[in-house]
């Protein structure tokens, strides 16, 4: 789960992570009055959305007087944001956080993440602050240093010692940024996050080592035990057919092709778009429905593909294990009484009582193509599309 | 022969008085898996219907019954606990059903496990089978066949897909294990070719791989240095989109890395047969074997 800048400089407070005065806005006035309570003469209006790089894209903006914060919010208010995360579609400004402005004298960058192959956290600092970090970890990844936290243990000082005279720091900065990354450790581990990461993390004129900026991600598998950031979520950040499909319990992720696609299990369902891909299709959606592909469950799914103005042909691939493929059939019979799909369907059923599956869906007199091996389903549903 | 488990298994069910758990057992025992204990704490001294004992602890199980596995279907926020109680008890091997398991509290699995003589499998995976000799997990036991093709993957219905494919040209398997779709996961590919390594009855090795991570890019050094037998692979997640979880917690393009490109790259030039479509790993499989 991903959540706005504000919410993770709320969590950043904390836990004593030290962040710039501020607080979110959803209006120009409400801008305003934030301004106000802001021992500053500088402000920074920033669009909240969940994506980075919103800087570049015009969505951070400095203002010098309560009148320039008004006008500022007015313009990044409903205004479309692209980014190089967003996409060519760009995202929907509806939130503003306003901060104090801060006195910088140099920008780092740090970030933890989970190293899957050593299965420690890791923290990563660099000293080129405010860059695309990817950018640098492709072209000069001698300037991301890395320092591992061992399990059950934690950060220690000295770690935190060695990533701040690492980055150059000296003197009051140091003992800052001990305190700091010490303290976004914490932040990170109690709330199961999955990524954390602060570019820029900045030194002040004063020495102070502050996350100017706040990006958190979470574990969604642990959200049941933090009811309080499940409650940050903001559902209008996120695809209105993927909310609508995790209300059913079903796994989608809406692509850009055509070839609307059911699958059980996720290994299977990518290995499905890749087929698809390799035919000269392309793939509409990512929908994994599980362990249990019954009328409900596939009608749930034909609503959710058949929503995609894009979907031109649709195929159902499932490998019936311990689910039955003629329960499956049926299933699908079932649904296709209770949902309209209007365009191709082709539907592939493999395993456990796969004969009898054939023969429900032949006996159906209903329209489907019936695919006897996967690599069939997929030249059939991709020929179904160029017709 | 086989790996892991086969006539010897002797196993413990945690969680077996649940939906998943009870479910499973019987379909483990009809495949003639040696179920001989089950584990639910406070129903210590109980029978399930089909006579299985159940324990209160693991320890009691093992003690009880010379139990050396266990399979867990214990839900999420209990399944790190289930683990380490079964580590705790020196079972020779863990296998993890569960999927939804916070990973830090894998991370911290692993961290108890260090220096012990446990093995785990999954979390989050189809499990572990020997054909005809036992099956530990949720797989279907009547697509598999007794054969000399090894089989690890990190997905469930898609290894079941390749399996198909394999019996229906009449190629038995040795061992098929599900390796988990998690991030933090308790054995990877480079242990289980260790052991096909060492296995006389396994001739090939099927590698099926997904996005996320670099477990491949590692196997296919590893087995570019050290494993003789070929290998078919093939990697699930061609056409995923960056930064998007596809189902399992561990298939994600984070930061540019763990590409389906990258992984077919590492794989080839390791000398690793790669098939680009799921539908052709039966098929390469008969040719390498033929070679």
């Amino acid at each position: 789960m991903k959540i706005h800048e504000y919410q993770a400089k709320e969590i950043f407070r904390k836990y004593n992570v030290p962040v710039p005065n501020g607080h979110v806005a959803f209006t120009a006035d409400e801008a305003v009055a934030v301004a106000k309570t802001l021992a500053s003469n500088v402000y920074v209006v920033k669009a909240q959305i969940h994506a980075g790089g919103r800087g570049k894209g015009g969505g951070v903006k400095l203002a010098k007087s309560l009148e320039e914060v008004k006008t500022i919010a007015d313009q990044i208010l409903g205004m479309t944001l692209v980014t190089h995360q967003t996409g060519p579609e760009g995202k929907l400004v509806q939130r503003l956080l306003v901060e104090e402005g801060v006195d910088i004298k140099r920008e780092l960058y740090v970030g933890i993440v989970l190293d899957r192959q050593l299965g420690k956290d890791v923290f990563m600092i660099s000293t080129e602050g405010g860059m695309e970090i990817e950018k640098v970890a492709a072209e000069t990844p001698e300037k991301i240093i890395k320092e591992w936290v061992e399990p059950g243990i934690g950060l220690q000082p000295f770690q935190a010692r060695k990533m701040a005279y690492a980055l150059g720091l000296e003197g009051n900065q140091v003992r800052s940024a001990v305190k700091f990354f010490i303290a976004l450790y914490n932040a990170f581990t109690a709330s199961d996050s999955t990524l954390t990461e602060i570019n820029p993390l900045v030194v002040t004129g004063a020495g102070d080592v502050i996350a100017l900026d706040a990006k958190m991600n979470f574990d969604d598998n642990a959200l049941f035990r933090h009811k309080e950031i499940m409650e940050l979520r903001d559902l209008s950040e996120e695809e209105p057919s993927e909310i609508e499909a995790s209300k059913y319990n079903l796994n989608y992720i809406k692509l850009d092709g055509n070839v609307g696609c059911m699958v059980n299990g996720a290994g299977l369902a990518m290995g499905t778009m890749d087929i698809i891909k390799l035919h000269g299709g392309e793939p509409a959606n990512f929908l994994d429905v599980g362990g249990v592909a019954n009328a409900e469950t596939v009608a749930n799914g034909f609503r959710i593909i058949m929503n995609d103005p894009n979907v031109k042909a649709v195929l159902i691939n499932i490998f019936g294990g311990i689910v039955r493929c003629d329960r499956v059939a049926q299933g699908v019979i079932d649904a296709l009484k209770l949902v309209l799909v209007d365009a191709p369907l082709v539907v592939r059923l493999e395993g456990t009582n796969a004969k009898e599956a054939a023969e429900l869906l032949e006996n159906s007199g209903l329209d489907f193509l019936v695919a006897t091996s996967l690599e069939d389903a997929a030249k059939k549903v991709t020929a179904a599309i160029k017709e | 022969m086989s790996i892991l488990v086969d006539n010897h298994t002797r196993l413990i069910v945690q969680g077996i008085t649940g939906g998943e758990g009870s479910f499973h057992t019987q379909q483990m025992v009809e495949y003639g898996t040696q179920v001989v204990a089950g584990v639910t704490p406070g129903k210590g001294g109980q029978k399930t219907e089909a006579g299985i004992p159940i324990f209160n602890t693991v320890a009691d199980a093992k003690a009880g019954t010379n139990a050396n596995t266990s399979v867990i279907f214990v839900p999420p926020p209990f399944a790190a606990d289930a683990i380490m109680e079964a580590v705790d008890a020196d079972l020779d091997l863990v296998i993890c059903i569960t999927e939804g398991i916070p990973v830090k509290d894998m991370v911290m699995v692993k961290t108890y496990m260090r220096g012990r003589k446990t093995r785990l499998i999954g979390p989050n995976c189809p499990g572990v089978i020997s054909p005809g000799m036992a099956k530990i997990g949720i797989m279907p036991g009547f697509i598999h066949q007794a054969g000399n093709v090894g089989v690890i993957s990190r997905s469930g219905t898609l290894t079941y897909e390749a399996v198909h494919q394999l019996t229906t040209r009449g190629i038995g398997q040795s061992t098929c294990i599900g390796i988990g779709g998690d991030p933090v996961n308790g054995t990877n590919f480079i242990d289980l070719l260790k052991l096909f390594k060492d296995d006389p009855d396994t001739d090939a090795v099927v590698l099926i791989g997904e996005i996320g991570g670099n477990a491949e890019e590692e196997a296919a050094a590893w087995a570019q240095a050290n494993f003789k037998k070929p290998i078919v692979s093939f990697i699930a997640g061609q056409t995923a989109p960056p930064g998007r979880r596809m189902g399992h917690a561990g298939a994600i393009i984070s930061g540019g890395k763990g590409t389906a490109a990258d992984k077919i790259k590492a794989l080839r030039d390791a000398g690793i047969i790669v098939s680009d479509s799921p539908a052709t790993i039966g098929e390469l499989i008969e040719k390498a074997l033929k070679n």
